[in-house]
């Protein structure tokens, strides 16, 4: 399926990495990182598991803060923001979580109106509903609206939760790992519920994954992590026309003939 | 050694920033009403089956245990004034507050310990939602004010337990029963039995929410934020009722 074309602005900058390492102990996970987002693009951060592709995301959205460096976000440097401002700005970010992450004690509509009565506390009732409704409609999943998250499939989760991220209206989507656990048919429709976010909210995203196929359907640029920075950029066959031992067994393992 | 007082403080400081954070967000406007209900609901409502077995037992054998050593003196008629004093004063808290450290501090513990473990806490950040105003604030102040309701509840079963265990041997009814416990129930046993479930009731809901939300990540860290939630509730309240006797025997 081919992605449709896409309007990025390249002189809008909406994150910026600048910079950022981050340790765990003595376990050096990301070493003086810089990344740019554009608005409007869809850039896919690929990368073998452990090499910080989560982290880089979470601090992003500052549930991590990194050891050296600033992450600029919408005008904001996000490791320098109080409590109260990282609040407002997260309104602004959507975040898909690789298990989707539902509230497991509450039912869909619940899931979905969670965010929107505590961050829009004068919506009325109806206009609550009409937002959940709509938000549900667009990811094709209206008829979950009353069951529980433990009555959902894996695909049908992950729409929710991606639903879920929707209902603020955000301008910037961080998938981690949208397509992991999933069948292939299951993929391909997450892939393109991506493409369709993008298109119909504007949206400017970081996908996070090791899924190639995912990697080649949804991004418009894509970043290798390698040994802790990215030594790869460009378009799918720009990254993987090489024959750098590091990037080619990746390549390879996707696509075998 | 060094090391393990360097994590002593920084456990402190953490514990230090949970309390000031859990009552910077307990006081400040928009408040959580509906979850308060509903976290009333879950560990008031429904502790109410264990607590009134519980409560009745302890009044029953209590009374049961110390009939014989009143006999000795032919005083058996003062069972009565002895058991109430005993149970208002301190088995009723210290029974609650035992029943639901189990009950309710392991199912906190465990279930914010499981929110950990499957993202849902970071997701409630993410989406711009205070999870310390939703998820902790919300069980403190129901633990806070559903242990004195349970602890005033177990107090009235226990008496009755105690009542049930006079009458089968004494032909005593229960009017002349509650007229001589009230009559030997002061103001300030009242006071110490609040004061106690209020205590005990914050300490649990502390604990619990505190090993739950900072649980290690797995299935092995919700088992074990589940246990340290039913230990480390039980010990506390332990250590304050030994303060709380004392202070009381100060203050009078």
């Amino acid at each position: 399926m081919e992605k449709k074309k896409v309007n990025i602005n390249r002189d809008d900058v909406v994150i910026h990495v600048d910079n950022i390492s981050k340790s765990f102990g003595d376990l050096h996970i990301l070493r003086d990182v810089d990344l740019k987002l554009y608005n409007g693009e869809n850039l896919v951060v690929l990368g073998r598991s452990g090499t910080g592709k989560s982290v880089l995301i979470k601090l992003i959205s500052g549930l991590l803060k990194p050891d050296k460096g600033d992450i600029h976000v919408l005008g904001e440097i996000v490791n320098q923001l109080d409590e109260r401002e990282l609040r407002d700005l997260r309104q602004r970010i959507g975040f898909s979580f690789q298990n989707s992450a539902l509230y497991d004690s509450m039912t869909v509509r619940e899931n979905l109106e969670f965010p929107l009565v505590r961050n829009k506390r004068n919506l009325t009732r109806a206009e609550i509903d009409k937002e959940v409704e709509e938000v549900l409609e667009g990811v094709g999943l209206s008829q979950a609206i009353n069951q529980m998250p433990s009555e959902l499939s894996g695909g049908q989760r992950k729409r929710i939760g991606i639903a879920r991220t929707l209902i603020l209206r955000p301008d910037i989507m961080l998938y981690d790992e949208p397509t992991a656990g999933l069948d292939p048919l299951t993929c391909l429709d997450i892939n393109s519920l991506i493409n369709q976010v993008q298109e119909q909210y504007q949206t400017s995203s970081i996908i996070i994954t090791h899924d190639l196929s995912c990697a080649k359907m949804v991004g418009d640029r894509m970043v290798m992590l390698l040994d802790g920075k990215f030594e790869r950029q460009g378009t799918f066959e720009e990254i993987f026309n090489t024959d750098d031992e590091r990037v080619k067994p990746f390549y390879d393992y996707n696509f075998i003939d | 050694m060094g090391r393990k007082i360097e994590k002593l403080l920084i456990e402190f400081a953490r514990i230090h920033r949970f309390m000031m954070s859990f009552l910077r967000e307990a006081v400040s406007p928009p408040y959580e009403f509906k979850e308060i209900v509903r976290q009333c609901y879950e560990i008031g409502w429904k502790s109410f089956p264990l607590i009134s077995l519980t409560g009745f037992i302890v009044g029953f054998v209590f009374t049961k245990q110390s009939r014989p050593s009143l006999e000795d003196f032919g005083a058996t008629s003062w069972l009565p004034n002895l058991i109430s004093i005993a149970i208002v004063r301190a088995l009723a808290p210290l029974v609650t507050a035992l029943i639901a450290s189990g009950k309710v501090g392991s199912q906190i513990g465990a279930e914010l310990s499981s929110m950990n473990v499957t993202e849902q806490i970071d997701a409630m950040e993410v989406s711009g939602t205070n999870p310390t105003k939703f998820l902790i604030s919300t069980r403190i102040i129901a633990t806070t004010t559903m242990i004195p309701v349970l602890c005033f509840y177990v107090a009235g079963i226990g008496l009755f337990g105690g009542y049930l265990s006079i009458a089968t041997k004494d032909d005593l009814s229960i009017l002349a029963f509650f007229t001589q416990v009230f009559e030997s129930i002061a103001a300030k046993d009242v006071f110490a039995m609040v004061l106690r479930a209020v205590v005990f009731g914050f300490t649990i809901g502390f604990a619990s929410t505190y090993v739950g939300y900072y649980s290690s990540k797995g299935t092995e860290g919700v088992g074990k934020a589940a246990n340290a939630a039913v230990v480390s509730s039980m010990f506390l309240v332990f250590i304050e009722e030994l303060l709380i006797v004392q202070l009381l025997s100060l203050i009078g």
